[in-house]
């Protein structure tokens, strides 16, 4: 075991190694260089440009530019935004609470969902509740998120006036007691969590559905059942146990869309997240901000899957015992 | 034939029709600007409203189909030839190249594609030229994962075996030979992947960063609609929906090439 934990470690490793060097890649190899930005902006001066030439050693050859950089990353120093000059790092900080926030609470759904109903379907496969529920897996593959995003604040935010559509504090939130503040950060949370759990939730119903309806059909769920297992004990307790571990890693696997998501839905919602900061930086072109935000994220998305891996194997025996 | 593949192959059908005939289909000029008749609601002279410089929705929205569909369909051919060609490498040679191939792999499915996206985006200018690039080059390791597995199971058969022994170069065994038995997935992944790149293109276009007014495009129409969500309802449901249905004409046809060519679910 030690040694599959060691090896996924070192995967990590190169997989942060790789998406740096794109990242860079991206950034650098791309018309126009940072400082040629500053050139629109009349109140950056002759020495600012140059320092900040120097503090991206844009005069030294790329794989040199590349070890600075990312020595420099490893040490979390992504410089100051170009728009009110604070620390890069800072500002992702402040930031990232919320988007946790809200990214959890969508892994959560997905979790919790994508079983619930993914077990459905498949104890009822080709009945009327497997039917519906499988149409609208479907519909939701194909549905725009954010147009589904808007017409949501249309209907409960507008039409209805029972959800809020923007932010995650009322303009009151000042003068509410704890139990009325509670309330108020929830219902601006429902909207963003659930929107950006539907994708998730399609996936893993699906996923869920038909690993479910093999392991239903396999000897050892005849053997149960002919011996005379009650039908809950057999789904619940033999048959979703297989399911359940590479569940683990579905989810994981999910986690690069739920945070691309959030760079859509956060903005919609004008929700106070990374997502938002990270659509604001790139709009103003906010050079040290993008940076940041690119690592961040990337980093995020990687140890998501890292953890889903250990998690992966320490739920499956023959992983963890070989 | 399949109830899916009927339905898909229609509703794009359709589609083409509409995008092809743009010009005599949509009854006003899709940039002609209409100052005193702004944000005005559906009604018989203009069905699907006016806009907020009182352009006709409708036109627009059947000059939004060309967009669409042609970033669909350029994005993900660029995807397919490069993951297929990648995918068939790969599992063909196996060895180191299969190690770097499936690392880059990885790697491009850990990072949010989206962002990826976002992030060249913000470096190159928006139109559709780049949206087509940007989305082709990011969206290929799903199907360069898909063909390999493919290829590993049947490159050990004995059809590849005596082509090898008969001398045939790796390059005709590989296009010749494999590639006609690993058309299912790709047809599969091809059309799935135009739905995707559809959703792509609307939602950058709807945060400003795709197609750039006055060129119509769905995501545009729909990211102007959000502007003025509290008194236009039609600018935000109508292209919405355009893009809802299109993208379930693509999904549809996925589904049905993959119960066609599968013998267990016919």
């Amino acid at each position: 075991m030690v040694k599959i934990i060691f090896k996924r470690i070192i995967l990590f490793i190169i997989t942060f190694i790789g998406i740096s060097f794109i990242t860079f890649l991206v950034i650098n190899l791309s018309p126009g260089k940072p400082s040629d930005m500053l050139e629109f902006s009349s109140k950056i001066t002759y020495e600012a440009k140059e320092k900040i030439i120097k503090l991206y050693g844009l005069d030294k050859p790329l794989h040199i530019r590349y070890f600075n950089w990312f020595v420099r990353f490893i040490k979390l120093d992504f410089g100051n935004s170009f728009k009110d000059d604070r620390p890069v790092i800072k500002k992702i900080l402040e930031r990232l609470p919320a988007t946790l926030l809200l990214n959890i609470l969508s892994l959560i759904l997905i979790f919790f969902f994508g079983i619930f109903f993914g077990i459905i379907c498949a104890v009822y496969r080709n009945k009327f509740l497997d039917k519906i529920i499988s149409f609208f897996i479907f519909l939701s593959y194909s549905i725009p998120k954010y147009w589904l995003a808007i017409l949501c604040m249309i209907v409960f935010g507008i039409k209805l006036k029972i959800l809020p559509i923007s932010g995650l504090r009322s303009v009151n939130f000042e003068y509410l007691t704890f139990l009325e503040k509670c309330l108020d950060i929830i219902k601006h949370l429902i909207l963003p969590v659930v929107i950006s759990a539907l994708g998730g939730i399609a996936g893993l119903t699906r996923y869920i559905r038909g690993s479910m309806i093999e392991q239903l059909n396999s000897e050892y769920i005849k053997f149960a059942i002919s011996k005379g297992t009650p039908k809950n004990k057999v789904v619940l307790k033999h048959a979703f146990r297989n399911v359940l571990i590479p569940v683990v890693t579905i989810v994981g696997l999910s986690l690069p869309e739920v945070i691309g998501g959030a760079f859509i839905f956060e903005t919609i919602f004008a929700y106070p997240g990374m997502g938002r900061l990270g659509y604001e930086a790139i709009m103003s072109r906010d050079y040290p901000l993008i940076m940041g935000i690119s690592v961040i994220t990337a980093f995020l998305t990687l140890l998501g899957n890292f953890l889903a891996d250990l998690l992966y194997i320490y739920v499956d025996p023959r992983v963890r015992y070989k | 034939m399949n109830r899916y593949l009927i339905v898909g192959s229609i509703i794009i059908f359709i589609l083409l029709l509409i995008a092809i005939f743009a010009k005599f289909l949509s009854p006003y000029d899709p940039y002609k600007q209409d100052l005193l008749n702004r944000l005005k609601p559906p009604s018989i002279k203009h069905i699907f409203g006016t806009d907020e410089l009182g352009r006709d929705v409708f036109s627009r929205m059947l000059y939004a189909t060309r967009v669409s569909l042609s970033v669909g369909f350029i994005a993900v051919g660029l995807s397919t030839i490069i993951g297929a060609i990648l995918g068939l490498i790969s599992g063909y040679y196996g060895g180191w190249v299969d190690s770097l191939i499936m690392r880059l792999v990885d790697i491009m499915l850990c990072f949010p594609t989206f962002f990826l996206i976002l992030l060249v985006i913000a470096f190159v200018k928006p139109n559709i030229y780049n949206i087509m690039l940007v989305i082709g080059l990011t969206s290929w390791p799903s199907l360069t994962r898909y063909v390999r597995a493919e290829v590993l199971k049947i490159k050990n058969l004995e059809f590849v075996l005596s082509c090898k022994l008969a001398g045939f170069s790796s390059a005709r065994i590989i296009f010749i030979h494999i590639l006609p038995n690993v058309l299912v997935p790709i047809l599969v992944t091809f059309s799935l992947g135009i739905g995707s790149a559809i959703l792509t293109e609307s939602a950058l276009s709807f945060l400003g960063l795709g197609v750039q007014p006055p060129q119509p495009s769905w995501g545009n129409i729909l990211s102007s609609g959000k502007d003025y969500i509290h008194i236009a309802w039609w600018l935000s449901l109508f292209p919405g929906l355009a893009i809802f249905i299109t993208v379930t004409g693509f999904n549809l046809l996925a589904e049905g090439f993959r119960i066609l060519f599968s013998p267990k679910e016919r």
